[in-house]
């Protein structure tokens, strides 16, 4: 049993087809869970009021904004050494999800940002590197599209995604030393002594497990329908052939 | 390779365009911008170091889709990928090129550019020292841009797309320089790290854009 198994698209589906609904349920109940008790049964904060409870939706859909890239580093990788189609479709699938959060992102921090620092928009190092992160992703979209020979796309957006991430890893530390910040700092490191209050602590790990599940079952669906429209342009160039 | 590198400035030279365009485009840049915001020296000379920058860095942009485009396009790219000197030679001596067309001549102008701009003295010295140590970066970074979109037909605007976020540092770090040299504060900080980036995108990066090109011509 070794993860490189599902290289195979067929073993992919099949195990896929298998894990989707259970993933995608879970999704479902952590997030309607997470959230109604986020929402609903959370106290409002102190100094905050209720604007606090934004961070159900703002601190899973950021995590999942970066960790989305970090997959598709990872896939372009095991794309660019071993070959394995999937590997790049996952890529391919994972890349408007990751936009997606990272929009949901800027927009929910907008919305606490404009009655907690009375502004929708500061350029802060955090929100600018968002910002700059959200261009990353419309470049690597764009290049798939553009792009018609499927191996071509895969192979120049992998090279893409590879030298992007060290470049938004480069502006994100340049932007630290171009402007001093507004948005507080982490609080949900596992070695700070104080984090988060609990009250708030629990509902919001439900909705990040909520998150994580919910990125899982879009990547495996829409690497699922890759699969499928790769398997279609076949079907169709043989019977162009015969 | 020393011949390649002069085959490039003729062409660049006598095809007319690239060369001349990218200073027309500066120039234009530094009088629509004072048109836009106001004749205010004291705003002028605030804005002058990120005007500067990124006129630089737009003028630069404008000429990117030649670096490779008409070598694939008439079937040059496909000899010099074959012949004895690696691809990634190829690459950085085009960039190289590139600079020597675009990158130098926008550093021997922006002085000028900066009296325009009501550039406070003392940053004159760190405007022309930072782009000539930044316009290499945006010339390499550029190569690798336009070795992803070599293969796409009119793909001017996904290559602005694809390498302005590829910017970002370079312009952050190159722009403080010169703000903070015509302010009157230390400026080495950000020129080292500038320096750092252009050194180290020029190492790595032709590798990068060798291995597009490969791509792009199998």
């Amino acid at each position: 049993m070794s993860i490189w198994e599902y290289a195979n698209p067929k073993k992919f589906m099949q195990t896929s087809a298998w894990l989707l609904p259970w993933v995608t349920g879970l999704a479902v109940a952590c997030l309607v869970a997470g959230l109604i008790w986020g929402f609903f049964f959370t106290p409002d904060d102190f100094r905050q009021g209720s604007t606090v409870k934004i961070i159900y939706l703002h601190v899973p859909s950021a995590m999942m904004a970066i960790n989305a890239w970090v997959m598709m580093l990872v896939t372009s990788l095991i794309w660019l050494i071993r070959r394995h189609h999937v590997s790049a479709l996952a890529s391919k699938a994972a890349a408007p999800v990751g936009l997606t959060f990272t929009v949901i992102a800027l927009l929910t921090g907008a919305f606490w940002g404009q009655p907690m620092w009375g502004t929708w928009w500061a350029w802060d190092p955090r929100l600018t590197s968002f910002l700059i992160l959200t261009l990353f992703y419309l470049g690597y979209i764009a290049l798939w599209q553009a792009i018609e020979d499927p191996d071509t796309a895969a192979d120049l957006t992998a090279v893409l995604c590879l030298v992007g991430s060290v470049f938004a890893l480069l502006s994100r530390y340049a932007v630290l030393f171009w402007n001093q910040g507004l948005h507080q700092g982490a609080s949900l490191s596992l070695d700070k002594e104080e984090n988060v209050a609990d009250v708030f602590w629990f509902p919001l790990l439900v909705c990040i497990a909520g998150f994580v599940l919910l990125f899982v079952a879009l990547v495996l669906m829409r690497t699922r329908t890759e699969i499928r429209a790769r398997r279609l342009q076949a079907l169709l160039a043989r019977e162009r052939l015969a | 390779m020393g011949a390649l590198l002069i085959r490039d400035l003729r062409l660049a030279m006598r095809a007319g365009g690239g060369f001349g365009l990218g200073l027309a485009f500066f120039l234009l840049v530094a009088v629509l911008v004072p048109l836009g915001v106001g004749p205010e020296g004291d705003v002028l000379g605030r804005i002058a170091p990120g005007i500067l920058w990124v006129g630089a860095l737009l003028a630069c942009l404008l000429s990117l889709d030649r670096i490779f485009a008409l070598d694939f396009e008439d079937g040059s790219l496909d000899l010099l990928a074959t012949s004895p000197i690696p691809l990634e030679g190829v690459v950085a001596v085009k960039a190289l090129a590139h600079w020597i067309v675009t990158g130098l001549p926008l550093t021997l102008v922006a002085p000028g550019l900066g009296v325009l701009l009501n550039l406070p003295v003392a940053g004159y010295g760190w405007l022309v020292l930072s782009l000539l140590l930044g316009t290499p970066a945006l010339s390499v970074i550029g190569a690798f841009g336009a070795s992803l979109v070599v293969g796409v037909k009119r793909g001017g605007l996904l290559l602005s797309l694809l390498v302005l976020p590829l910017y970002v540092p370079t312009l952050i770090f190159g722009a403080e320089v010169v703000k903070r040299g015509a302010a009157g504060q230390a400026a080495e900080v950000p020129l080292l790290l500038l320096a750092g980036i252009t050194l180290g995108a020029a190492a790595l990066l032709p590798f990068a854009a060798a291995a597009a090109i490969r791509i792009n011509l199998r």
